[in-house]
């Protein structure tokens, strides 16, 4: 015994350097703050452009925010017209994604049997992966025309309500999925209290397991409500070019996203007022994510109940 | 439909078979259950204790490939009948768990909402308020009920479960292992109050705690595993039979302490 314990270090308390410890505390530490300074750096770079832009003599904080036209190069500035268009089709999306994707986390944590869980979610992961252009042509060449079918002429060509129903199915696997997570991760205990008071599966799933997981459902409706404020490629292929200032969903209509990706990709010089617009325009989209993440957080603590 | 039942039993099981697969875990149970006693079911680890007690309220229907064979007869019916509602049966017999298990709601809607959900039009806040006394809870959550249940300590929890299954006035209360996660303390209060609960209910408990059982229970129903490591009650009397006078060798030692 003596031997064994000899083979150790010798009797010693005191402090000692652990290099190995600190390196690696170290490169974590810089992990996080490098997520830290890029979102900086991002919010700067925008500033510093935005900051030219509002400087701009002919800009006024009254006439982007208080009029509906946009169209810097002659002199108008009315943001809304591109606010509006983002809000309608995100709201359209996530009037698709939200009900669809939680019933469908609720299926397949709470009633779905095994086999029927493992052929489901892969097919529903499947729409996660697809390329957000061919989303983009799916809209204009096939959900376009299916609209006109139904609702008749006053479906223009481009129009935010099929870009807005494809951007909800594009988000559907996210919000099923996080939901899901969320679900799941609720104790058995609580399902088990709730079915051994009487309950049927419809009020456990309903009344217990859906209220505790709210917390987790609530950051997929943000990551959601993100995902479709920012989304680019489908509004700028079937939602439409140029500004419309209008609340008809059936009217072609440029959201805040595709218009920053149809003025970029043409001929822009530095220091025009077209081209610091586009990061007044970043701006503001920034600021319509954080406002509706802030909402929809006060929302969901409202509502949630802690398990722990 | 067989009507069999002397009227003071709450409960009896016949020739009951529970099975994982092809596995039988519970073999062979047949007892009758008192009215308004209390009946511990006792007996080593992995003895099928749990999934005899979770058969009485249909609780294992959750478990995939689980599946029982024989009756269990209430008031003459077989709760495994095909047209038996499980839905039904869990309304009738209550279940407190080995972990407090309260709902993440406030203590009023943890009593209130298994009430609503059966369908009670009654004075909501009567009832809360008699449950939480009949479960010795109501002096210290009185002022607390918008609360949530998450706030009291393990104890007070766990005497929130039974006041929310008495809440819906069922026959039988199934116990298992009610005060394994308790304090002395907790535990005490816990067993105290299933001696005032017999005298409007059946209580059926699984322990762990040889003691505990002695202390609490009128019946005691032993639990061994076979060669063929299932389940089955080796011997069921009277709690002080048991505990004194054993007819079986192997429950002698296992409520000495010799093993198990």
């Amino acid at each position: 015994m003596q031997e064994l314990k000899n083979q150790f270090k010798n009797f010693d308390l005191h402090k000692k350097p652990r290099i190995g410890e600190d390196a690696i505390q170290g490169l974590l530490f810089i992990a996080g703050i490098l997520s830290i300074f890029t979102t900086l750096a991002i919010v700067y770079e925008l500033g510093k452009e935005a900051w030219l832009f509002f400087g701009d003599p002919e800009v006024t904080l009254a006439k982007f925010f208080g009029t509906t036209r946009w169209q810097p190069g002659i002199g108008q500035f009315g943001i809304w017209s591109l606010v509006t268009s983002t809000l309608i089709t995100s709201f359209i999306a996530m009037l698709i994604s939200l009900p669809l994707g939680l019933a469908s986390a609720l299926f397949l944590s709470e009633y779905a049997s095994l086999r029927a869980r493992s052929i489901l979610k892969p097919i529903l992961e499947v729409l996660a992966g697809i390329p957000t252009v061919v989303y983009g042509y799916f809209a204009l060449l096939f959900v376009t025309p299916i609209l006109k079918n139904i609702f008749g002429d006053v479906v223009q060509v481009y129009n935010m309500a099929s870009a807005g129903l494809v951007m909800g199915i594009m988000i559907l696997p996210l919000i099923s999925s996080m939901s899901e997570d969320a679900l799941s991760a609720v104790p058995r205990a609580l399902r088990e209290g709730a079915y051994a008071m009487g309950a049927t599966k419809f009020e456990t799933s309903i009344q217990v397991v859906l209220p505790a997981a709210l917390s987790g459902i609530g950051a997929a409706l943000i990551i959601g409500i993100s995902r479709a404020v920012g989304e680019t490629m489908i509004v700028a292929v079937a939602a439409g070019a140029g500004p419309n200032f209008t609340f008809d969903p059936f009217q072609a209509a440029e959201t805040m996203t595709g218009h920053i990706a149809r003025i970029s990709g043409g001929d822009l010089s530095y220091n025009t007022i077209d081209y610091t617009s586009l990061f007044a325009i970043a701006l503001m989209l920034f600021l319509v994510t954080l406002v509706l993440n802030l909402i929809s957080q006060q929302v969901v603590s409202r509502f949630r109940e802690r398990y722990e | 439909m067989q009507n069999t039942q002397t009227p003071e039993y709450a409960i009896e099981t016949k020739s009951l078979f529970i099975f994982y697969g092809s596995f039988a875990a519970v073999s062979e149970v047949t007892m009758k259950i008192e009215k308004q006693k209390i009946t511990a079911i006792i007996g080593p680890s992995g003895c099928g204790k749990s999934t005899l007690l979770r058969a009485f309220n249909r609780m294992n229907d959750f478990v995939p490939s689980s599946y029982v064979t024989g009756e269990i007869l209430m008031q003459g019916q077989n709760l495994y009948g095909k047209e038996i509602d499980p839905v039904e049966v869990r309304r009738k017999i209550g279940m407190v768990f080995q972990k407090p298990n309260p709902f993440p709601k406030s203590i009023y809607e943890n009593i209130s909402w298994g009430a609503k959900i059966n369908g009670f039009k009654g004075n909501m806040d009567e009832l809360v308020e008699q449950s939480l006394r009949s479960a010795a809870l109501w002096d210290e959550v009185k002022d607390l009920l918008k609360k949530s249940a998450y706030e009291l300590s393990g104890g007070q929890q766990q005497r929130l479960c039974i006041a929310r299954t008495i809440a819906i006035q069922p026959e039988i209360i199934l116990m298992d292992e009610p005060a394994s996660a308790l304090d002395p303390i907790s535990t005490l209060r816990i067993e105290e109050l299933m001696q005032e609960l017999k005298k409007n209910y059946t209580i059926i408990i699984v322990t762990h705690n040889m003691q505990q059982a002695a202390r609490v229970s009128d019946y005691t129903a032993m639990m061994m595993i076979d060669d063929n490591r299932s389940g089955g009650v080796i011997e069921f009397d009277k709690t002080q039979t048991i505990f004194t006078r054993p007819k079986d060798k192997r429950t002698e030692d296992y409520v000495t302490g010799r093993f198990g």
